[in-house]
């Protein structure tokens, strides 16, 4: 094994030298699991991850890892992955698009059975015809599976955000799983500048008793968790287990903000806050509402943003403060069916000003000029 | 050089666009300017089409995807616009005014009046580099067409020096890292150097490659 020094989150994140390498998302993904004093990852390969998971495997080569393998195929790995964590190790997976439709049984029992797994998702179409392109709509079935859900807008979010997700699902009174999405290609396959921690430094170890849960370990053996649970018993006190459990675990979530504005700095970040118009994106969407946003400068007119960075625990409070004032808001999206235009009119109090779009799907690229020409709109 | 350069590289499966695209833009950040690189490809095979993307500039980049309104369009392969293997058709789409197009063909391709009227309004300035043969005569693998054309790019733009690009190269092909863009171009690297008894022989040959590319471009009128 590798020796690395052992040092506090917050020296990690905020305190450590930093360097700039010019890498690819993939090999983020690599160089936040090099810090993260994981011990076990499993993989399962499917474009636009494939190359993430090699890389780990790489990784585990090297001695970063304690162990590394290749399931059958998402489900099993993400089977695994749930065995892992319950087994008390700090475990690492990755998918996405339809890898993460084949495993999807899997991530509400995550979240129902505390395990703090994290794993990164790449964003794919699901379709026939078969496509490798990013489009974001597997992040509408995911949005309610119980699990925390972290967007990546570029790279250097996503080392950033993967590194941090562990901490914060591992705290006692969260113990739930987290999942950081980054959109296929357009973050995965893009080399672009990211700012490092050094190598030789990694997290805390996990320590599976901070589980709120009973751990599995020589006093409570894996034979009581199948043993034991409700369905065996199907009676009122079942019933009401599960119901009160479902709210157990939204809560877990909500108990997470505040670890998520102290490491990630708030559930959504705002550029511009006062101005009449509104971009609000997550994704790549926000970096290509950026560049909408200095061309929409050019012709003097003034444009806002709002990134979310957190979509689970959903930032209800933030979006109604930061989007008040405005007259229009711009929801640019990588999907047909507009899910974030959807929550958004779901939480602000006049949803008769969200602009439903512009959208992009199928794997296409949105224009600077797309959002642009919705700015005219609204401005007009 | 302009605040913002945006370059789309379009050819086909196996020739070197997600490692050139890779060389360039860490030439450029070697050269102290920002740079995102990103390839666009469907299944990987040899011959289906690809695509990289190079934005380069003095600012923060934050257009991701696809480079829709490219300052510069280089066609490693003759098939991509004969045979429509590209993302855009035609194969200049999008292209900005004073635009400039650098196509690997043995001579230059047969383009319709009406293609040559828009790039005409477009003042769009055109140049043809046999690539390919130069790569097998001087490095002795068509892998090498990708590093013509970076040469053939230096020649008609300011931008990256040579210097910079050739410290990219070593950087790609010298060291002991493995560059994992995508599974083949892993795959690929080996198969380069495998043709190369030595690295120093890669590195040299690849130079005078270069060298040779920059002074065999020819620009043709539109």
């Amino acid at each position: 094994m590798i020796t690395q020094k052992i040092v506090d989150p917050d020296y990690l994140f905020f305190q450590s030298e930093r360097s700039k390498m010019f890498i690819t998302g993939s090999e983020a993904v690599s160089e936040a699991i090099k810090r993260a004093n994981v011990d076990m990852a499993i993989a399962y390969p499917i474009t636009p991850q494939s190359e993430s998971m090699h890389l780990v495997g790489d990784l585990y080569a090297e001695g970063y890892l304690k162990d590394y393998f290749r399931g059958e195929n998402e489900f099993s790995v993400m089977s695994a992955v749930a065995g892992a964590a319950m087994g008390g190790v700090r475990v690492f997976t990755a998918t996405g698009g339809p890898g993460t439709m084949r495993a999807f049984e899997m991530f509400p029992t995550w979240a129902g059975a505390r395990l703090p797994v994290v794993c990164a998702f790449f964003t794919r179409g699901v379709n026939s015809p078969l496509t490798i392109q990013p489009d974001t709509i597997e992040m509408a079935y995911m949005l309610d599976t119980g699990i925390m859900i972290f967007h990546a807008e570029n790279a250097q979010d996503l080392y950033d955000m993967l590194l941090k997700a562990f901490v914060i699902a591992e705290q006692p009174e969260v113990h739930i799983p987290v999942g950081v999405f980054a959109d296929g290609f357009f973050v995965t396959h893009t080399r672009d500048e990211v700012s490092t921690a050094p190598a030789d430094l990694k997290l805390p170890a996990y320590d599976p008793y901070s589980s709120p849960v009973p751990v599995m370990d020589m006093n409570n053996v894996p034979l009581r968790q199948m043993r034991d649970p409700f369905v065996m018993k199907s009676n009122f006190i079942s019933y009401a287990a599960h119901a009160s459990w479902q709210q157990e675990v939204a809560a877990a979530a909500q108990r997470a903000r505040r670890y998520i504005d102290h490491y990630l700095g708030g559930l959504v970040e705002s550029e511009n806050p006062g101005a009449d118009i509104m971009i609000v994106a997550s994704g790549t969407a926000v970096s290509q509402g950026r560049a909408a946003i200095i061309a929409a400068a050019g012709e003097g007119i003034d444009v806002g943003l709002l990134k979310i960075k957190c979509l689970r625990p959903f930032p209800t409070e933030e979006i109604k403060a930061l989007t008040r004032h405005c007259k229009a808001i711009i929801v640019p999206e990588f999907n047909r069916i507009g899910w974030l235009a959807r929550e958004i009119k779901a939480v602000v109090e006049d949803n008769s000003k969200v602009v439903d779009g512009p959208r992009v799907f199928g794997g296409m690229t949105m224009p600077t000029e797309m959002i642009l020409e919705s700015i005219r709109r609204c401005s007009a | 050089m302009q605040a913002k350069t945006f370059i789309r590289m379009s050819g086909l499966g196996g020739q070197g666009v997600v490692t050139a695209a890779h060389i360039l833009g860490s030439a450029a950040v070697r050269s102290g300017l920002l740079s995102t690189v990103n390839p666009f490809f469907g299944a990987e095979k040899r011959l289906a089409p690809a695509e990289s993307y190079v934005r380069i500039s003095s600012q923060t980049i934050h257009e991701r995807g696809e480079v829709l309104f490219p300052d510069i369009i280089m066609i490693f392969h003759p098939h991509v616009i004969t045979l429509g293997k590209s993302y855009t058709m035609p194969f200049f789409d999008g292209l900005q005014k004073q635009g400039k197009i650098i196509i690997n063909a043995p001579e230059p391709l047969p383009l319709n009046e009406s293609e040559r009227a828009q790039l005409a309004a477009l003042n769009a300035r055109l140049y043809y580099i046999s690539a390919t043969r130069l790569a097998l005569e001087i490095a002795g693998t068509e892998l090498s067409s990708n590093i013509a054309m970076l040469g053939a790019l230096i020649a008609v733009t300011d931008l990256v020096s040579q210097q910079a690009l050739e410290e990219a190269l070593a950087e790609r092909f010298g060291g002991t890292k493995k560059f994992v863009a995508s599974g083949t171009t892993a795959a690929l690297d080996d198969v380069l150097k495998s043709k190369f008894t030595k690295l120093a022989q890669l590195m040299d040959k690849n130079i005078a490659l270069i060298e040779q590319a920059k002074s065999s471009i020819q620009e043709h009128v539109i």
